[in-house]
């Protein structure tokens, strides 16, 4: 076993403080500090705690409808003629996506806490309706933040948080996307940190969110293994999942990480193309920097302004990426990798057309990469794709982009 | 002795307490920025806050973020912020400059070459709202090497036993934010800044500053008997950005910043005295 793949290596972070190599930490103001340190000490304490976790996944089990299947896709696989593909079926959650199997865990923790205020960021609004969802259910108070940008072209998802109860909070600062509203958010929690639970919903913010949330995520991943052993006898030659802050990505990961067998490829947002400067790809082609609570990759200016991003989809269009992510492709665990827009509609439309799955303009990125990753390798070796959400939610932004009114 | 040091022991001298402007550089332009500390300084200030324009400002309220944003639009830099205070130094070689923002642009510079700036331009202290104690060892390191002070905030919700980890690494003076919440925010709770101020004492022989959710002669006097140095920021880039809102010229935005100033001063020194 090589020490890339060297177990200790992987359970050893973050650290103490946090950190994944050089990436992570606690950055800050002084305000949130003492609640990180009392929601990681919880946490810590929980995630050893039986009851805690039956609860947790007798929530999965009876709320969300785990396990999510894995499904091969014949008909591409075929179509492609390389290596099969299987899709690890998040879509088929309730509320659509990978997202609610984090807004679970951390409304436990919310409930454990004593708050009763939860609020959360959204892009794509996949977020916002799983953190909805589970205030729904625990009848807690819900504010959502979300860029007016992504209001506009999400607004399904945002009629859906409001018919939840919850209330969405329009973000005009900046880019009024994702970034904004997390910034929102923090400012909000600032302010309220007593009674208050700030829901961040991917692997990203200050530790210990990227370690928890990578947990609670990380049953797609086990799930995966197993399935996959049960129905080829072997483990997956690859894996392919979507990355903005990377939730869906680690949790597919992380429970294959000492795999040596198992190549890693994360997809990022290409936008109109890595080469054009508008994209969303900070591990293809940003610089390591501090925002939003950790350090990571981002993309930024020479004066560390931070840049504004582009892409089709509102869950990617983000200018980091979850720290864990850059140690993973800092020590080359994972290859990082990037879809275009164009490349993501095409795929978009043919795995509609050809499986009967419509994809999340997210989750499309990850398929149009998996059609050129499997078409380099053989029928005898094959690869799992994060599903991680439904397209039902895009399907007004596929029709404007094709000039179509709905 | 460093500037901040020899200002708040000369103050301390004469019964005073510090009078602290925060404005943003390059808000409203670039141009007005050195002219306007100068007028800080006559209006009663002891120190200059200079904030550095970050593109995602956490812990600011409307007016600050929008005052970043103006700066931005402006095309200031981290760069540009040290030029600014080394074209300050030329006429006032006294008044100590804080230099405040976020972690980014500072990581972006680097450390070393960071720390080798500020000591060329003359700044005296920098405060970087994300980088707690935790994160800050680095930068310390270099900071300590040019003799510029490191200066931490604490808040209401600082554990007490954390005071010490944080004025451990602190030098200069302490900043406390008297409010749970962004810049402008709040309603200040004088008893409980006072029971932290007690706290933060019983710490560290450093002054201690007083900052977010004082925004005129009232709320600065009520703060001023037991603080060493008064904060002042969302209230004067309001002030400005409203007169500049209404059609006001740019020199008129700024001299309804200096009357509120020197109305806080006022304020300050009345309360001082009476005590």
């Amino acid at each position: 076993m090589t020490a890339k793949h060297d177990p200790q290596r992987y359970a050893s972070v973050p650290d103490e403080h946090g950190r994944f190599g050089e990436f992570g930490g606690k950055f800050v103001a002084e305000t949130l500090m003492s609640a990180l340190a009392d929601l990681e000490v919880l946490y810590r304490k929980l995630a050893q705690d039986d009851e805690f976790q039956r609860q947790f996944d007798e929530d999965l089990a009876h709320f969300v409808g785990r396990p999510s299947p894995l499904y091969e896709a014949a008909r591409m696989s075929d179509h492609i003629g390389g290596a099969r593909i299987f899709l690890k079926r998040e879509d088929l959650n309730h509320t659509g996506a990978h997202k609610v199997n984090n807004t679970i865990g951390q409304a436990l923790l919310a409930k454990h806490m004593g708050k009763n205020r939860v609020i959360a960021e959204t892009g794509a609004g996949q977020h916002g309706v799983a953190s909805a969802t589970v205030a729904a259910r625990l009848g807690m108070d819900c504010h959502v933040f979300m860029g007016e940008e992504d209001i506009q072209r999400q607004s399904l998802n945002v009629y859906r948080m409001k018919l939840l109860g919850a209330e969405v909070i329009p973000v005009t600062s900046g880019s009024r996307t994702l970034k904004d509203a997390m910034n929102e958010a923090l400012r909000d929690w600032v302010t309220n940190v007593d009674n208050t639970f700030y829901i961040i919903g991917t692997v990203a913010g200050p530790h210990p969110y990227p370690m928890l949330v990578r947990d609670f995520q990380s049953v797609i991943g086990r799930e995966a293994r197993h399935q996959s052993l049960a129905m080829t006898g072997k483990l997956p030659d690859a894996l392919v999942a979507c990355v903005g802050g990377g939730s869906n990505a680690i949790g597919l990961f992380h429970p294959f990480l000492t795999d040596e067998s198992v190549a890693m490829y994360g997809v990022e947002a290409g936008g109109h193309g890595i080469e054009t400067g508008e994209h969303a790809a900070p591990l293809s082609a940003g610089t390591p920097g501090v925002l939003h609570g950790n350090r990571t990759y981002l993309m930024q200016d020479d004066n560390g302004q931070i840049l504004h991003t582009h892409s089709v989809s509102a869950g990617l269009d983000y200018p980091g990426v979850g720290p864990e992510h850059s140690w993973l492709k800092d020590i080359g665990r994972v290859n990082y990798v990037a879809a275009n827009d164009d490349e993501t509609l095409s795929a978009f439309h043919r795995w509609t057309r050809m499986e009967g799955i419509m994809p999340a303009l997210e989750t499309a990125h990850a398929l149009a990469y998996a059609e050129k990753l499997a078409a380099q390798m053989s029928p005898d070796q094959h690869i799992i794709v994060n599903l991680s959400g439904r397209g039902d939610k895009d399907i007004l932004t596929v029709a404007a982009l094709e000039g179509i009114t709905v | 002795m460093s500037r901040l040091q020899a200002r708040y022991q000369a103050l301390h001298a004469s019964g005073r307490k510090a009078l602290i402007p925060y404005i943003v550089a390059g808000d409203p332009s670039i141009s007005a920025t050195v002219p306007l500390m100068h007028r800080l300084v006559e209006a009663g200030a002891d120190i200059i806050e200079i904030g550095v324009p970050f593109s995602d400002p956490m812990s600011e309220g409307p007016v600050i973020q929008q005052g970043h944003e103006r700066a931005l639009e402006n095309g200031v830099s981290l760069r540009d912020v040290l030029g600014l205070v080394t074209a300050f130094r030329q006429d006032d070689i006294d008044t100590p400059i804080v230099v405040m923002g976020y972690a980014n642009p500072v990581e972006r510079m680097g450390h070393a070459l960071f720390a080798e700036a500020c000591m060329g331009a003359g700044v005296d202290g920098l405060i970087t709202v994300d980088l707690p104690p935790e994160e800050v060892d680095n930068l310390n390191q270099e900071l300590k090497r040019v003799a510029i002070d490191n200066i931490f905030l604490i808040s209401p919700t600082t554990p007490d036993e954390r005071i010490s980890t944080i004025t451990e690494r602190a030098s200069g003076f302490v900043y406390y934010v008297a409010v749970k919440g962004v810049t402008g925010a709040g309603n200040l709770d004088v008893a409980d800044v006072t029971h932290h101020l007690n706290l933060i004492r019983a710490s560290t022989s450093l002054p201690v500053a007083v900052g977010f959710g004082i925004k005129d002669a009232v709320s600065a006097a009520s703060l001023a008997p037991i603080a060493d140095g008064i904060v002042v920021g969302s209230a004067l880039i309001d002030t400005m950005a409203r007169a500049i809102h209404a059609g006001h010229s740019e020199a008129e935005a700024i001299d309804r910043a200096i009357t509120l100033l020197v109305d806080i001063r006022g304020g300050i020194d009345q309360a001082t005295s009476a005590a």
